[in-house]
């Protein structure tokens, strides 16, 4: 790392990902980043590489090209088996101290957004963390901007240029990372524009996965390096690695969403049970709930929509008994299609739901339950 | 052993916020409040002193009203507080955030018992960034998403939360550890404790108190040392309100399943 010099920009090529494995299995966030970062290297021209960690993980590497990456670099070692901040760190900045790359996305999961800091820190460049979307190509960055924004016109086809440091700076090479911020209430759009490489976090679950492409797999290459970890760079341990109990909601995967809300406080265990047959009978949904479910101990943690939840976008997302909070909004706007009911006709959930029913859950529950599958039976 | 709890003054998000024409925050408009998880890092400090004896320290990097928030602390027990403020500082991302509270916190002094505690994240921008960066910087390891702490001896045992689980992690001091709610309960203000507040010490930090700080580089702090720059902000439109349908009986429901099948989505 002695020589590094992240001030030196046009030194720096292709987009790098980095690909968390646990337990010797990829996580689904990696597919997604690669996806997408395969439409990144294409606007630039350049290579997309995967970079991957573990202990015994080579065997991995090649899925990853069936997503997209061009090359997976693989830093194999026993002391990468678990993860740790220490170890990781010292090996993805001598990476990439040693090979440069422009642009280094990394999964917004809870390791990730351990990783990403640590490593923005040391390498002295920025990072964007929890992005819900990445462009470099101004004309795609100009069409997302119509597309999500209330920005006028002539500002958006104005943009090209930003001013750093007080000089005019031409961004149409910068990689812009677009977040929420104030808690959903408001997005920026955030460049790195004088260091390299350009860091983002990427939220899980918000980036679409391509179909996998055996040939793409089997044309990847492979390439190891070394790992330098030494006794002393490691101040912490893991003792162990415990797996919650019992099964988790797929909650980010599902395609059909029943969430729950304070509104079933009066009989909350009819309340879950009323979301469960309603999710079944739409086929195999799962339940989820806001955060004010879960603070109460209604559901655990892993059922959690929203800012400090998951983002989920299924076809179908049914809120019982939920407000609409902006931190509950920004976890299931993005669902195909919003039902949404609430027995308070001014509940802000209103204002986002495709269809509203202003009513009791308790009963308009179970009626919705048993018109689906009326339907269903005669179809 | 000191412990230093790092605390931040945010805009309270929850409520309906206020955005100028050009598309930036009216913070003037808005309430502020403590960092939520910044709560639970206090509590993790003051439960560890109770354990230990150990000083309480709480450090802010803030425009001076930021006090208010740092005598509020200290009335839940924690025993000095820092307010770091300089127009030097402003415009700051997190990397220059996190270079201007490691140099205060080196002004202090970092000993081989001590530790930092940091909240997750700040709910104005949800990066949980500072605290790694600031341990990067004091060249000490860190621990976040710490959802339970024990010490034994001059090491701490901490769990730290994944999505699926969580793993246990031995830690050697001086360290960082950033705090989630499920952490622990914040305790509240004590009646003794409003009472000794304002006779706590509260020493300011500007950019002359800093300056000789080897961390202190004019191209690491403020506007001028952030490597990162906002191109635009912008609300998202809002998605047209959708149908209200009339009712709510079984014919209600029977039309909107309707609605479904037609869509075929059941
Ligand atoms: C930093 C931060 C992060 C946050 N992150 C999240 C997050 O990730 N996810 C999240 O969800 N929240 C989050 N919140 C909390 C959020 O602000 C709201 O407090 C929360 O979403 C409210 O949950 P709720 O809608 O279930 O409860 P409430 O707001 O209390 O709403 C309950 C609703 O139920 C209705 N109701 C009551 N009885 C019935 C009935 N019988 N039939 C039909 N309707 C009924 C009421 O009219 C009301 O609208 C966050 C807050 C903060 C400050
Ligand atoms: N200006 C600040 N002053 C003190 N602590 C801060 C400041 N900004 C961030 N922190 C700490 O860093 C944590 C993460 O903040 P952030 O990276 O902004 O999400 C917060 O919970 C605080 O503990």
């Amino acid at each position: 790392m002695k020589d590094f010099d992240s001030s030196n920009v046009s030194a720096f090529k292709d987009v790098w990902v980095f690909c968390e494995q646990r337990e010797g299995k990829l996580m689904p966030t990696d597919f997604e980043l690669i996806s997408e970062a395969r439409r990144l290297a294409d606007e630039l021209g350049v290579q997309l590489v995967g970079l991957l960690l573990g202990d015994n993980v080579e065997g991995l590497a090649k899925e990853l090209g069936g997503y997209g990456a061009d090359k997976v670099i693989v830093a194999d070692d026993p002391v990468l088996k678990v993860y740790t901040t220490d170890a990781y760190a010292k090996v993805i900045c001598d990476v990439i101290a040693d090979k440069k790359p422009e642009i280094f996305l990394i999964g917004a999961t809870n390791i990730g957004r351990d990783l990403g800091p640590r490593c923005a820190a040391r390498l002295h460049t920025g990072l964007c963390a929890d992005c819900t979307h990445l462009d470099v190509d101004m004309d795609i960055y100009k069409d997302f901007l119509s597309n999500n924004s209330v920005l006028a016109p002539e500002r958006i086809a104005g943009l090209g240029t930003a001013r750093v440091l007080g000089e005019p700076h031409d961004v149409s090479k910068d990689l812009k990372m677009t977040r929420p911020a104030f808690g959903g209430n408001l997005m920026a759009s955030i460049i790195c524009p004088r260091f390299r490489p350009s860091m983002a976090t990427v939220r899980p679950g918000v980036l679409k996965r391509k179909p996998f492409d055996q040939a793409k797999a089997d044309a990847c290459v492979i390439e190891k390096v070394e790992v330098n970890v030494a006794p002393e760079d490691l101040k912490t341990e893991v003792i162990d690695v415990v797996k919650a109990a019992k099964k988790l909601v797929d909650l980010v995967g599902a395609e059909f969403i029943v969430s729950v809300g304070r509104g079933i406080a009066a009989d909350v265990e009819g309340g879950i049970k009323i979301a469960e047959d309603l999710a079944d009978a739409l086929g195999g949904g799962v339940v989820g709930g806001s955060r004010a479910a879960i603070d109460s101990g209604w559901l655990s943690a892993d059922h959690q929509v929203g800012q400090t939840g998951k983002t989920v976008h299924p076809k179908v997302y049914i809120a019982l008994g939920i407000s609409g909070a902006i931190q509950h909004k920004a976890g299931m706007q993005e669902s195909e299609l919003i039902i949404a009911v609430n027995k308070n006709e001014a509940a802000p959930i209103f204002e986002i739901a495709d269809y509203g029913i202003t009513g009791d859950l308790f009963k308009v529950g179970p009626l919705l339950t048993e018109a689906i599958k009326e339907y269903k039976a005669n179809k | 052993m000191k412990i230093i709890v790092c605390v931040k003054q945010v805009p309270d998000t929850s409520g309906k916020i206020a955005v100028k024409p050009d598309g930036t925050l009216d913070r003037a408009s808005m309430q502020t409040i403590t960092n939520p998880d910044d709560l639970n890092a206090v509590e993790a400090a003051l439960a560890l002193k109770d354990e230990t004896g150990a000083e309480v320290i709480v450090v802010t990097m803030g425009p001076p009203p930021a006090e208010g928030m740092l005598r509020e602390i200290m009335a839940r027990g924690a025993d000095r507080a820092v307010l770091v403020s300089g127009r030097e500082f402003g415009g700051s991302d997190t990397y220059a955030t996190s270079q201007i509270l490691a140099a205060a916190i080196d002004h202090i002094g970092l000993e081989k018992d001590d530790v930092v505690f940091c909240g997750r994240q700040a709910i104005d921008g949800d990066t949980a960034q500072v605290g790694p960066q600031m341990a990067e910087k004091l060249g000490i390891p860190q621990i976040t998403y710490a959802q339970e702490i024990h010490k034994d001896g001059d090491t701490l045992t901490v769990q730290r939360a994944l999505e699926d689980g969580y793993m246990t992690i031995k830690v050697q001091t001086p360290c960082m550890i950033t705090c989630i709610k499920e952490l622990n309960e914040p305790r509240y203000m004590s009646v003794a404790g409003i009472y000794e507040t304002y006779d706590k010490p509260m020493d300011v930090f500007d950019f002359n108190t800093l300056k000789d700080n080897p961390l202190i580089d004019l191209t690491k702090i403020g506007l001028a040392g952030s490597p990162t720059n906002i191109l635009i902000s912008f609300t998202p439109p809002q998605k047209g309100a959708g149908q209200m349908l009339e009712g709510a009986g079984k014919e209600t429901c029977d039309k909107l399943a309707g609605i479904l099948g037609e869509k075929h989505i059941i």
